[in-house]
């Protein structure tokens, strides 16, 4: 098990928007995230990398546990944070640095690496997503897509145990979420984890291994995603399914 | 009002035109060996001192934050000129003596601390917070995503205003001729009290604060287009 998640429950304010999350993944799976908006599904990731701090619950990521019963340290937060790599929606580039320049700086800031290391190790990433020609580039130079592909080599150079999206996307012209999609679809072929909150059904349908539909603050139902999206159990994942096809 | 006295004739514009070609020197000395390191330097401290106080006003800690109001809120409620009297004049009676120089630095540093500090402050305040949580994905901690991403964006948002305040600095500094620093404004004081021509002196100085400035934002500019290179516009 590389993943486990148990009791995880977060509140803004009266706002209950975590009422208690169980959920374990395997190494190698992905894992894809549906629902209505403020279902939860965005803040329950954004736990994971803990750029929300959970009020309750575990989180164990390839044998490191938090424990947010307890008081967490900032340290141990940003040290927990290395196990993860997250794509914003948004992209979040850092603007003052090329595509070079933004992958680099996890691995020399963090790990300590040499620039010569980290930006042959960055090359390889830009590369990896199909961007090898735009090492020098900075952000406002490139398209929505790219920008959101240097946000997925970013992540990637930190050499995370599993990877994060958030709706990465959806804020994306339609002719260029395929370059995005398929970047992901080759990591997963790769054997990367993988957890994706999106709105893209065909995704979901070809490359997940399973799709949990979150509302309310629950996990309602989860599955293969043949078994979920045509034979879906409950109610309300049935009522969902419908308004979106 | 004596509006005869404005008759001027030939012998006079030659004495005026003596004067000011023998104080141009003293002036520019003034101006290269007092004003503008005086400037320089306490912008230099200034700056440190801002930034410091725009993060214990960001700071979780309430402690830090009531401090850095406190100063701030002294310092912009107060007169310059006052705190310079109080520093230089008003200080030696309970036995600390500070001398010219150093008192117009710490006068001036605190001021441009004080004002400086709102503005990093609001820059810092201006970056998406998305660019922290970038930062933080990463596994950046506060420190250096604050040094790495957002302060270097920050610099940009805050270079125009900065700026601003740097100049109105560069002329502030006259007031340090109060407290006897042998500043530009000091040295014209001085040389029209020997030759009663006010208005050539004085406006002689005003021409090299002028210049000075006009050279700044030039500085300025140019300095912004660097910083753009990577912002679309």
């Amino acid at each position: 098990m590389l993943i486990f998640i148990q009791r995880l429950k977060k509140s803004f304010g009266d706002n209950k928007v975590l009422k208690g999350i169980d959920l374990e993944i395997e190494k190698g799976q992905v894992v894809v995230l549906i629902g209505p908006s403020g279902s939860g599904k965005t803040t329950f990731l954004r736990c994971l990398n803990v750029l929300e701090v959970p009020d309750e619950g575990k989180i164990a990521i390839g044998g490191q546990t938090m424990d947010f019963s307890k008081k967490v340290h900032p340290k141990a937060i940003a040290e927990f944070r290395r196990l993860t790599g997250m794509v914003f929606q948004g992209y979040n580039l850092f603007p003052h640095m090329t595509s070079l320049g933004n992958v680099m700086e996890g691995p020399v800031t963090v790990k300590k690496e040499s620039r010569e290391e980290a930006a042959a190790k960055a090359e390889y990433f830009l590369a990896k997503v199909g961007l090898g020609d735009k090492l020098e580039a900075y952000p406002f130079q490139l398209s929505g897509g790219q920008q959101q592909r240097v946000g997925i080599a970013r992540a990637l150079a930190m050499e995370p145990n599993v990877m994060l999206f958030d709706e990465p996307t959806s804020a994306l012209d339609p002719e260029l979420v395929g370059d995005v999609l398929k970047v992901m679809k080759d990591l997963a072929e790769e054997g990367m984890t993988m957890i994706v909150v999106t709105h893209e059904m065909r995704f979901a349908r070809e490359v997940a291994d399973k799709v949990i539909f979150m509302d309310g603050g629950v996990i309602v139902e989860s599955g293969a995603p043949d078994k979920l999206f045509t034979k879906p159990e409950k109610e309300r994942t049935k009522q969902f399914l419908s308004m979106i096809q | 009002m004596y509006l005869n006295s404005i008759t001027i004739d030939p012998d006079r514009i030659a004495r005026l035109a003596d004067i000011a070609g023998s104080s141009l020197q003293p002036l520019l000395k003034g101006a290269i060996f007092y004003t503008i390191p005086l400037a320089m330097i306490t912008f230099a401290c200034g700056l440190i001192l801002a930034v410091i106080t725009a993060l214990a006003r960001l700071s979780a800690k309430k402690i830090w934050r009531m401090a850095a109001r406190f100063y701030v809120s002294a310092i912009r409620g107060t007169p310059l000129l006052v705190q310079l009297f109080i520093l230089f004049y008003g200080l030696p009676t309970i036995g600390v003596v500070i001398d010219p120089w150093p008192s117009a630095i710490i006068g001036f540093s605190l001021n441009i601390g004080a004002y400086g500090s709102e503005i990093i402050r609001a820059a810092i305040l201006s970056i998406p917070k998305g660019q922290w949580e970038a930062g933080y994905s990463i596994g950046l901690t506060y420190r250096q995503a604050l040094v790495r991403i957002v302060l270097p964006q920050a610099a940009r948002v805050s270079l125009p205003p900065l700026s601003n305040t740097f100049i109105s600095l560069v002329k502030d500094t006259s007031l340090a001729s109060l407290i006897l620093v042998t500043e530009m404004f000091r040295k014209a004081q001085e040389i029209a009290t020997t030759n009663y021509e006010f208005l050539l002196l004085y406006s002689e100085a005003a021409l090299i604060y002028w210049v000075i400035c006009f050279f700044l934002s030039i500085l300025q500019s140019r300095l912004e287009n660097r910083l753009d290179q990577y912002v679309s516009r």
